[in-house]
């Protein structure tokens, strides 16, 4: 008796990994289905023309550009508050102190907060400061978003450090900071991953961007133009009622998948590297 | 950038050879040892060590053996003041190196780091090549010449015995090295940074037998030059290299005194069921 | 040299500080702007009629937030009811019965689900969910749906989460020590026992902590619901009524609605009373959480 059940439950646990694994494919699927055939080499080459929300020609390099940009930008933004951080949370304070976990506590409430509440927190913000939809109101507000996802990716990796490495340095006579300076290195796969990971969320997030960056159809060449985004690019195309421009929806949908794919590997190639180096 | 200075270091070899016995690898400071006086170590609400009193005398290997648990490492640590870095562990007492108290008011902790070279029970390489990790230590204080630097390296590499196995990658990444060769390549490190005593944590447990022999060879060439602090494990390396031994126990001193007669003719019961076996 | 190297390690140390206050300053600035904003809607208007009335007439001044509230809690309830025993399944199988391989397999198949875009998994819903829901389950039930519904959000949403509450429940299932469950295999249990009465009993709070995390992300969540929900300012009645949560509230009207202050500052509110549940939902989770792990670690 309680070996049918045993055979039962495992039955319906192999379905549900199954189906999940299923889903994933089939969201894949979908959007390689609908979108190839409207992939074409001008969807990545070439700014959108002159009725190219009717159905005309053009491409969404401006989409993809922008995203490039705001990514990079709000990169830079979180790395230098990141990496900082992390550093002192582990290695200036003691292991057992309250100001560090008070530091994990809030990364880890920020780290969920929508990124609907980013947005209209970046967007007050701007108005206050007198910035419009800009690209530099798309990398600050960005920055905010990716900050706390990188923070604790990146914390937990820095945790798992063995404490040889750092007593090694201390017993040579460094200091805290020319401690850190090598630890660093060491911990650069782990910083990777965690980059990596917060360029996707990052790259793949259209309601931080939706009021901060603005839309446009064209590059941005200052920091105070509008940028569009390859998330509302999709959006937007999709809301067309015109079918092409839909169907380039779809295209613009793979080239973000692919983007997210190829991420998603990068950062699961160095984790594991990173964790054979560490024995 | 890389290439030119292995350029210099290969020439600077060859007019090198011959020469390391010539090599004088410090001034030697007059008396130096250091003195303990009631030193007791707190962790948390644990009494670690309890009221230690003890003279380590100099230019010779003292071995501290006793039972994992007994404060071996903790005492260790008090003298080169890593515990700096867990608020947790209180002390108090004094740790007279080279005459001044190592906890006394005015102590650069750093100072007192660089008197100390750290032989730890794993090798831990730093994430660089090898010429880097020997390197590192002189330059963090402040030697900046490179042909300095340069002779430093080969000097100490050639104290452990590594340079003739690895002068041919000396820049390549110090991970690659055998476990044996990287706790070599630690002493080196440690040396670099010219200290006067060496310690020593367990520095043998994780090596090979052929290892661990080379570096206990290391360790009675370098006590004509320092005093050499080590905390060990085996009964049997503490006979085989020790000038002086300590037996500690449940965080006090037993017995403290010259091997043979520690191993020949102990005072203590505790010393005596301790070599015989009894517990361990 | 000496007092270089120090000076260099206070300066470093000073700026880390200033970092770390700044991180936990910035929750603390983003509730208070939020609330700011919203302060002038609240002032005008008894909050618990805006909480609790239907009426969302901007351009006269009716602000009732229970349509958006009740389609956010909808939706949200729909996601987890669907994910959780997927979710709860997945993970007992990843944790106890799968192979080494078939869960080296499945990690990167819960991180390419989490890592996908939410505008994707809208344009997957708008795809496949909505005529679905339109063509042949909705003509079950009711007379016409659009497929635009909150059936259509919770079901997307249920997609987005399970990879988050898969990763936190392996977590919490692996805290479990192994010589508990050794003991009760030991004792003739089969696995499915073991389960039940051991990893289960032992790790309900890091499922219920799991749960909330996974209901707050829910009700954020904004692209991916806004793009199949139909977005109608009225009460739901059924699953195959159109939906209008908070977030696609913000997103659909802010930014445009600048001219109108009393609009703006409702807008704000949405946004503050999002960030209030958000931050209590996720600050009791990941305390829980964090006590299972700090308890297990040794």
């Amino acid at each position: 008796m309680k070996h049918l059940e045993e055979k039962i439950f495992k039955v319906i646990m192999i379905c549900a990994a199954m189906i999940i694994l299923g889903v994933l494919m089939y969201i894949i699927g979908t959007v390689f289905y609908r979108g190839l055939p409207a992939l074409t080499l001008d969807m990545v080459t070439k700014l959108p023309g002159g009725g190219f929300y009717l159905g005309k020609e053009g491409g969404v390099l401006n989409a993809i550009v922008g995203s490039l940009y705001i990514i990079l930008g709000s990169l830079t933004i979180s790395i230098l508050i990141s990496v900082p951080l992390v550093m002192y949370i582990n290695f200036y304070l003691p292991a057992k102190s309250i100001f560090s976990s008070m530091i994990r506590f809030s990364l880890d409430i920020l780290f969920g907060i929508p990124s609907i509440v980013y947005g209209a927190f970046g967007f007050a913000l701007m108005i206050y400061l007198g910035i419009r939809a800009s690209l530099i109101g798309g990398i600050l507000t960005v920055a905010m978003l990716i900050m706390p996802i990188m923070m604790r990716s990146f914390d937990e990796i820095t945790r798992l450090l063995s404490r040889d490495l750092p007593d090694a340095l201390l017993s040579l006579g460094a200091t805290k900071y020319e401690m850190v300076k090598v630890i660093l290195r060491q911990l650069m796969p782990g910083l990777v991953t965690a980059i990596l990971l917060a360029i996707g969320r990052g790259i793949g997030d259209a309601a931080t961007v939706l009021f901060t960056a603005g839309y446009t159809d064209n590059i941005p060449t200052s920091l105070n133009q509008p940028a569009a985004t390859l998330p509302l690019s999709i959006f937007f195309q999709l809301g067309s009622p015109v079918e092409e421009v839909q169907n380039r929806a779809y295209a613009s949908a793979i080239i973000l998948t692919v983007i997210i794919l190829i991420l998603s590997f990068s950062a699961r190639y160095f984790s594991s590297k990173f964790s054979k180096n560490k024995i | 950038m890389i290439s030119t200075n292995q350029h210099t270091v290969s020439s600077y070899t060859n007019s090198f050879i011959g020469m390391d016995e010539a090599i004088t690898l410090k001034k030697l400071i007059a008396n130096q040892s250091i003195r303990i006086e009631n030193l007791d170590v707190f962790i948390e609400d644990q009494h670690i060590l309890k009221d230690v009193n003890l003279t380590i005398p100099e230019k010779s290997i003292t071995c501290i053996i006793g039972p994992s648990g007994c404060g071996k490492s903790t005492f260790l640590k008090t003298l080169n003041r890593m515990h700096d870095e867990s608020p947790e562990v209180k002390i108090s007492g004094k740790v007279f190196v080279d005459d001044e108290n190592i906890y006394g008011p005015h102590v650069n902790v750093i100072d007192t780091r660089k008197k100390m070279g750290l032989l730890a029970q794993r090798p831990c390489p730093l994430p660089m090549s090898i010429f880097d990790n020997v390197a590192y230590g002189p330059r963090i204080h402040g030697i900046k010449r490179r042909k300095a630097i340069n002779q430093t390296v080969i000097q100490y590499l050639q104290y452990v015995g590594l340079w003739d196995e690895v002068r041919d990658r000396v820049r390549k990444s110090a991970t690659r090295l055998s476990i044996g060769q990287q706790q070599r390549l630690c002493l080196a490190r440690g040396l670099a940074i010219e200290p006067e005593y060496i310690l020593g944590d367990e520095a043998t447990s994780a090596l090979d037998p052929l290892s661990t022999k080379k570096i206990e060879e290391l360790f009675v060439k370098l006590k004509e030059k320092y005093t050499i602090i080590l905390v060990t494990h085996t009964l049997r390396q503490a006979k085989r290299i020790a000038d002086h031994i300590i037996f500690m126990y449940l965080g006090k001193i037993i017995e403290a005194g010259p091997t043979e007669e520690f191993f020949n003719n102990p005072k203590k019961q505790l010393t005596r069921d301790y070599l015989s076996g009894s517990f361990s | 040299m000496r007092r270089l190297r120090a000076a260099k390690d206070k300066a470093a140390r000073y700026l880390m500080l200033g970092i770390g206050i700044f991180t936990i300053l910035l929750l603390l600035v983003i509730g208070l702007s939020l609330f700011f904003k919203a302060l002038p809607i609240m002032r005008e208007k008894n909050l618990w009629v805006l909480l609790s009335s239907a009426d969302w007439k901007p351009f006269k001044g009716d602000f009732g937030f229970l349509p958006f509230i009740l389609s956010t809690f909808y939706v949200s309830l729909i996601a987890i009811i669907i994910a959780l025993p997927f979710s709860i399944l997945t993970s007992i199988y990843l944790n106890s019965y799968a192979s080494k391989n078939v869960r080296r397999f499945f990690e990167p198949v819960i991180d390419l689900l989490s890592g996908i875009p939410p505008v994707i998994y809208g344009v997957w819903g708008t795809l496949t969910i909505v005529p679905l829901i339109a063509n042949t389950i909705a003509p079950r039930f009711v007379e016409f749906s659009s497929g635009y519904t909150v059936l259509a959000g919770g079901v997307v949403l249920a997609v987005m989460i399970i990879p988050l509450l898969i990763s936190i429940m392996v977590e919490v299932f692996r805290s479990i020590p192994k010589e508990m469950t050794d003991a009760s295999l030991s004792m003739g249990a089969t696995k499915w026992q073991t389960v039940k009465k051991v990893i289960l009993r032992k790790s309900i709070s890091g499922i219920i902590a799991a749960t909330v995390l996974a209901l707050s992300r829910a009700f954020g969540e904004t692209m991916a619901v806004l793009m199949v929900c139909g977005n109608t300012a009225k009460i739901p009645h059924s699953i195959f009524d159109a939906g209008y949560p908070l977030p696609a509230l913000i997103a659909n009207n802010y930014g445009e609605m600048l001219s109108m202050p009393s609009y703006e500052s409702a807008l704000m509110l949405s946004a503050f009373l999002l960030f209030i549940i958000v931050v209590l939902f996720n600050g009791l989770s990941r305390f829980t959480l964090n006590q299972i792990e700090r308890r297990y670690q040794f």
